[in-house]
């Protein structure tokens, strides 16, 4: 039996082992950073069994998550903001309070964010949502809900990531940086892994990277298309065109017709063939059209070999998120609940555009950093609304809402299911208790559904 | 034919859901009934009279029945909703879904219309004076079949996605319009007289495109056929002809692929 192969085999005999008398380490942890789901951490804790000491096997941001829950500063009661702008405790009893008036005395409240929490406290959400009549969103709105609509319109050919592991001997990275934002991802499934049909790990691959900028993943490939900035679409077609064989201009969105011909080949040419994508396709000129015609080159690679294609998700359940939506409500994100029954039409019903044009009159993010990351027009609305925040950080969010509620870290102080970008299910490990009379987000949003329910039946 | 009008005399405070501004259903009632017919502004339900002073009366089908709205509608949503005969003039700028799913009947806006107008049409004439937004005449989420019927005529600009996964009637842009034209097209005429900024015909499958002023960045998948003489629209010109796009799958007829046609006025 090799070493390593052991090494597993005692890991998995227990989740806890000793070691000596020092450190307690925790196995098979599940990182709850981002959508790659690692799930080999091991968490060194001290004697008592209360404060992470080190974080084994993740990446830099993975561990530092798990550190930062230790942070001494950390909030560990809620806060309302004070007309002066200074903050005051106060208690969960009074927060789920607030909470629930906002949301029932709201014509139309947004509930957004539903990305870094478990599957259960998102599925209380939306039974809460759905009593108050709210917008549902997740952070999809700003990251692959585009993917969302493309595959309502096309169509999906995928894949699970052990497939990719096993099989994936072309791989393409198309406006994505798994090198910087999915740092494990190439090492635990797409490059670097000896799979049962890939048993020379890199060696038995090949790397396609379309980047405009030289990314450290780029620098890794064996071939690095630089094409124009927005001409993905362009580019996309192009390859569709050279599958079939058809003529092709001298040069597409910068790149050669030569080179996209030997890309379309090379592709061809593999006994399995991956697409993974990023931002840099979902976010840039034509969102959804850039996946569409990138799952129809995917299918057209169907006729030669067999060839998959999954998006990079970001937050580590935001797959869960459209998952637990998808079948409670038939739509995966940009739910609007008002009337009783699911509409959904992003454009219309997505947060950012709810934001804007003034659709909304009440704003709750949970597991999501809007501050963050919506456009500066968009924060400015959910500072000037009555609003909620509940998240264990302090965030920009967090600055701009009238309430801010910090609960325990999914994943590290509470476990919970959650779904990697493959659509596969895990259940994420409690490593840790989390400060004393802090709550989780489930127990929450219980709490504020209670009362929703007393204050409606009231009314 | 009897004439209705609606004159906005309040804001509303978010944006109103007015689907029941359209004369299937305001055909026969009197005013009073459809100053109680509903509007929602969230999950309020309210009156459509505490939005709008109602004068004049219907007819007794929607085919008799011309709905007339004086006044700036541009946080009304869904005017003309689903509508199958009748008349509905806009003197002002409207909100998005004008005329969404329409089957007959006609829509003249004289202002602006917000993004998803015409969307999944299948019949009936929207005329819009000013612009029109985003995926106009597309079809829905998911939806293989945007507009299969009737005419859309704008004479401002549109914005992108007109026409995704077009299969029949006809688009004619006055103006210029943004990208993503006729993507998915499986049929049907789009017309832009203005400018193209790039993606038109994307994925196209069959129909025709003419655009008579420049596009930007050409698909890569369209080929050059040959110079034809044309009127379109009632404009005579010299046009190039392009098929594509050249990635998509395309049917054949007699043994003859067919292709999108895309021509381009010189």
């Amino acid at each position: 039996m090799s070493r390593s192969l052991m090494r597993l085999h005692s890991l998995r005999r227990s989740a806890y082992r000793q070691v000596g008398n020092l450190a307690k380490i925790v196995t098979d942890v599940v990182c709850p950073f981002c959508g790659t789901l690692c799930d080999d951490l091991e968490v060194a804790l001290d004697d008592s069994g209360e404060k992470i000491l080190e974080v084994y096997n993740a990446c830099a941001i993975g561990a530092t998550k798990f550190l930062h829950s230790q942070a001494e500063d950390r909030l560990t009661r809620p806060q309302m903001k004070q007309e002066d702008g200074s903050w005051k405790e106060v208690t969960y009893d009074e927060a789920a309070e607030y909470t629930a008036h906002m949301l029932v005395d709201a014509k139309k409240p947004l509930m957004y964010g539903w990305s870094s929490t478990s599957c259960s406290a998102q599925s209380v959400g939306s039974e809460l949502g759905e009593e108050v009549g709210a917008c549902m969103d997740n952070t999809a709105t700003v990251c692959h809900g585009s993917t969302l609509i493309a595959v309502q319109d096309v169509g999906v050919p995928s894949a699970t990531l052990g497939e990719i592991a096993n099989r994936a001997d072309r791989v393409v990275f198309w406006g994505c940086n798994p090198a910087h934002a999915h740092p494990r991802h190439m090492s635990r499934y797409s490059i670097f892994p000896r799979g049962f049909f890939t048993g020379k790990g890199s060696k038995s691959r090949k790397m396609v990277v379309v980047d405009p900028r030289r990314t450290d993943t780029a620098k890794m490939a064996d071939i690095h298309l630089q094409l124009e900035q927005g001409r993905d679409y362009e580019l996309l077609s192009a390859i569709r065109v050279a599958i079939r064989g058809e003529k092709l201009p001298e040069t597409v969105a910068g790149i050669p017709a030569e080179t996209i011909y030997e890309v379309a080949d090379t592709l061809k040419s593999g006994r399995f063939s991956v697409i993974f994508f990023g931002m840099g396709v979902t976010h840039s000129l034509g969102k959804n059209h850039n996946i569409d015609i990138a799952i129809s080159v995917t299918r057209d690679l169907n006729d030669y070999t067999k060839a998959a294609i999954i998006p990079m998700r970001g937050h580590y359940n935001v797959t869960g998120s459209g998952q637990v939506w998808g079948w409670q409500f038939g739509f995966p994100y940009c739910i609007d609940l008002s009337r009783g029954f699911a509409r959904y039409n992003p454009g219309d019903s997505s947060s950012n555009d709810l934001l804007i044009r003034d659709e909304v009159d009440a704003a709750f993010v949970l597991g999501s950093d809007p501050g963050a990351h919506f456009p500066v027009g968009s924060v400015r609305k959910i500072a000037q609304l009555p609003s909620v925040c509940i998240d264990p950080h302090i965030t920009p969010t967090s600055a701009v809402s009238k309430l801010h509620v910090p609960v325990a870290f999914v994943g590290v102080e509470v476990g919970g299911c959650a779904y990697r970008m493959d659509n596969v299910p895990i259940e994420t490990r409690k490593v840790v208790e989390p400060p004393e009379g802090m709550l989780t987000d489930e127990e929450f949003l219980t709490m504020v559904l209670k009362r929703v329910k007393e204050i409606k039946g009231a009314a | 034919m009897a004439k209705i009008t609606l004159t906005p005399t309040k804001i509303p405070t978010l944006r109103l859901e007015a689907e029941n501004i359209s004369p299937d259903i305001f055909a026969g009632k009197s005013k009073e009934e459809i100053a109680q017919l509903h509007v929602f502004v969230g999950k309020e339900s309210q009156a459509l009279g505490d939005y709008f002073e109602i004068a004049g009366e219907t007819g007794s089908t929607a085919a008799d029945t011309t709905i007339v709205i004086n006044g700036d509608v541009s946080r009304v949503k869904y005017i003309g909703m689903k509508m199958t005969a009748g008349e509905v003039v806009i003197n002002g700028d409207a909100d998005m879904y004008v005329g969404a799913w329409m089957t007959g009947g006609k829509i003249n806006a004289n202002g602006s219309v917000d993004a998803f107008s015409g969307l999944g049409m299948t019949g009936g004439e929207l005329t819009i004076k000013g612009n029109a937004g985003n995926y106009l005449g597309a079809a829905y989420r998911g939806d293989w079949r945007g507009m299969q019927g009737g005419t859309i005529r704008v004479s401002g600009n549109a914005g992108s996605d007109i026409g995704t996964f077009m299969r029949g009637g006809t688009i004619i842009i006055g103006g210029n319009v943004d990208v993503h034209v006729g993507t998915h097209m499986e049929g049907g005429t789009i017309i832009v007289q203005g400018d193209a900024k790039s993606r038109v015909g994307g994925q196209m499958v069959k129909g025709d495109i003419y655009v008579f002023g420049d596009i930007e960045v050409m698909m890569p998948g369209f080929q050059y056929r040959k110079d034809v003489d044309i009127e379109v629209d009632g404009t005579e010109g010299s046009f190039a002809l392009y098929e594509g796009d050249m990635g998509e799958r395309h049917g054949k007829k007699k043994g003859e692929t067919i292709y999108g046609k895309l021509y381009m006025k010189y």
